[in-house]
């Protein structure tokens, strides 16, 4: 090859993959939502009741303990599991029995689920179960919502008093 | 191969990309730092703040700001081309096996960082492209059963994000760059001579393609993030996001699966299945003075110089580290005492492989080159690796291949020619740049134009000396060039005769 070819031929290589890279860096365009939907998350990280009462220690169970370690009241670590629903529209999209997490399983459930619904006005019922009772719900909200394409809709749970709510 | 062999032709060896795809990584690498360590200065880690100050650097400033940033995103990106090429090239010609192990390995964990690296700077960038990533990211990584509370939650909303989690984020953005330096520190402690910086020619090159980018398609946000909004549609940077749309589509399980299995598939390749161990060069303290030229010439840093332990008059000797060693022959070549002239006793020197010692090697050339007739009997030196040099054989023609060309003293070609056993001789070992032992080439040439020792005498006559360089893939160009080479003998032998 000649000087000037070689060149021509260096900045054809520099050219292509300059090509090659701004081209990857941006395209092809990804769009996997589709058109006229709306995206719904429905999360929770809390901790169920503990399992289980608590108990006084007796006098013998306390003598045994170091000074500083003599609390009166022992409780189980281990906390109850969450039963989690999720109603649109009057049909039960997800419902799960949430562990809660941690080797003593003393940490928080947790979930975290995306549904692709429709725009349009939806009724959404979150129930949450965090006791031991057999029956029913201890947190429940039911909600109108109207939803535009594309709009995310957050459905969290704060805690007892703030209990579910939705962005 | 063939794009080795193409790239070549437009570039030369000195200048072709393919012989420097890991000092081209050094290079991208450190163009992403310095440009970063400029935008570091504007950055505002803070939820409006950090995208305003990211396009008040595009916009406002863009002449250097803007340029900065185009070229921090381009070189990131050209850096994982690089790292995707070198990766394949070593594998594709067989150079992580062995005693390479060590590098092959610890270029693994390189691979996560970069991309970790990668993944984190588009999070902080605050627009539609960074809560895409930093919710593709965040649910990939909440598959693992880690974290106390999904990470993700972060995203649900614009009341659930906190501003601290972006100065969270920037040191996790230089933090990683600096372990990915450090390792690399490790990932280079078993190569001697590493060529960490491509050669200015090809530096300049590749700069000033990385600037024209900038300034043609410079990068820019796509609108600020908004959590009450899917971020669809979006222009990912495929080189790094490609996980993501897999996530979606295979679930966070399955890509797991793939990048924890493919990394432990990339880890294991060195054994896949094991090199035949060969027998490691051996030093014999009769005949090494402690010249430090197998140590300098050495491409595994195998050698090392300790002191004498054989009470000689001499300051240090050669001590060679079995487990480094890679059998390549190339310090039997750079040995002052490895001769062939040597009658008297035994041609013995300071270091050989005991697979073919010298002894051994001579008397390979003098068989070969026996039956030779004719007036342009030509003697090859191949390499194993390069080329079938066996298949020469023949009439005018007589190959002794070696593990590495540069394992060959250049006092052989003394021998060869002034003893009258051939009529030329012609070194035939992979392409330059293409070396199966990194040097091979290098050193060879530098010792035949006197440039490292141990020398090619003055008296040989350079006419009669050809050096082919070829891939295994260029049979017919070494061909060729044995038969250029074998008219010019003739010639020589004619207007001799004439004379």
């Amino acid at each position: 090859m000649t000087g000037a070819l070689r060149y021509l031929g260096q900045g054809a290589v520099y050219a292509l993959f300059a090509a090659l890279i701004g081209y990857l860096s941006m395209y092809p365009v990804y769009d996997p939502f589709p058109l006229g939907q709306a995206l719904v998350k429905f999360s929770l990280a809390y901790a169920g009741k503990p399992k289980g009462e608590c108990r006084r220690r007796t006098a013998e169970e306390l003598a045994k303990l170091a000074p500083n370690m003599r609390k009166p009241f022992v409780c189980p670590r281990q906390r109850l599991s969450l039963l989690i629903e999720l109603e649109i529209d009057g049909t039960v999209l997800y419902r799960d029995v949430l562990k809660p997490t941690g080797l003593s399983g003393d940490g928080p459930s947790r979930a975290y689920r995306r549904f692709t619904v429709p725009a349009g006005e939806h009724r959404f019922v979150a129930r949450l179960r965090d006791t031991d009772r057999a029956e029913g719900f201890d947190h429940v909200r039911d909600e109108k919502v109207t939803l535009k394409a594309g709009q995310n809709l957050a459905i969290d749970f704060k805690g007892t008093a703030a209990g579910f709510t939705f962005n | 191969m063939w794009l080795d062999g193409s790239l070549d032709k437009a570039f030369g060896s000195r200048w072709n990309p393919m012989y420097y795809l890991g000092g081209l990584g050094y290079f991208y690498f450190w163009v992403v730092a310095l440009s970063g360590v400029y935008l570091y200065i504007f950055f505002d880690t803070g939820i409006p703040k950090a995208f305003d100050s990211v396009e008040y650097l595009t916009n406002e400033q863009w002449w250097l700001g803007g340029v900065m940033r185009s070229l921090h995103r381009y070189a990131s990106d050209a850096l994982m081309v690089m790292m995707g090429l070198h990766i394949a090239r070593l594998w594709a010609f067989d150079r992580c096996r062995g005693k390479r192990w060590f590098t092959w390995v610890t270029g693994v964990p390189l691979v996560w960082l970069v991309f970790v690296a990668g993944v984190s700077g588009y999070w902080l960038v605050w627009d539609k492209l960074a809560q895409y990533v930093a919710i593709a990211s965040t649910e990939w990584l909440d598959f693992l059963p880690i974290f106390g509370e999904p990470i993700a939650r972060n995203f649900l909303s614009p009341k659930t994000l906190d501003g601290r989690f972006f100065t969270l984020l920037m040191f996790l953005h230089i933090a990683v760059p600096l372990i990915t330096l450090f390792l690399l520190w490790f990932h280079l402690q078993r190569v001697s001579h590493a060529k960490v910086n491509p050669p200015r020619g090809l530096a300049v090159g590749t700069m000033a393609m990385l600037l024209v980018l900038s300034l043609v398609e410079p990068a820019t946000s796509q609108g600020i993030a908004d959590l009450s909004r899917v971020p669809v549609p979006v222009k990912l940077d495929w080189f790094y996001l490609w996980p993501f749309p897999l996530a979606e589509r295979w679930g966070a399980a399955v890509l797991w699966g793939f990048a924890v299995g493919g990394t432990l598939l990339l880890a294991a390749i060195p054994w896949l299945p094991p090199q035949r161990k060969e027998a490691v060069a051996v030093v014999d303290l009769d005949n090494c003075n402690g010249c430090t030229r197998c140590a300098e010439d050495c491409p595994y840093a195998a050698i090392t110089m300790g002191p004498r332990t054989d009470g000689k008059p001499f300051e240090r000797q050669a001590v060679v580290d079995p487990d480094l060693c890679v059998s390549c022959g190339i310090c039997v070549g750079s040995c002052p005492t490895a001769t062939p002239f040597r009658r008297a006793t035994a041609p013995i020197p300071g270091i050989q492989l005991p697979a073919l010692t010298v002894e051994e090697l001579r008397c390979r050339v003098m068989v070969a080159t026996k039956e030779l007739a004719g007036n342009d009997r030509v003697l090859v030196f191949g390499c194993d690796h390069a080329n079938k040099a066996g298949k020469l054989n023949g009439p005018r023609v007589a190959a002794v291949n070696l593990p590495c060309v540069a394992m060959l003293p250049p006092s052989f070609i003394d021998y060869v020619l002034s003893c009258g056993l051939a009529d030329g001789v012609a070194i035939a070992g992979c392409r330059d740049g293409e070396c199966y032992f990194r040097f091979g080439v290098r050193w060879t040439e530098a010792r035949i134009n006197g440039e490292r020792d141990p020398h090619l005498r003055a008296r040989v006559p350079r006419e009669r000396l050809a050096r082919v360089w070829a891939a295994p893939t260029e049979w017919r160009r070494l061909e060729r060039e044995l038969a250029d080479f074998r008219a010019r003998l003739r010639a020589m032998a004619e207007r001799e005769a004439a004379e």
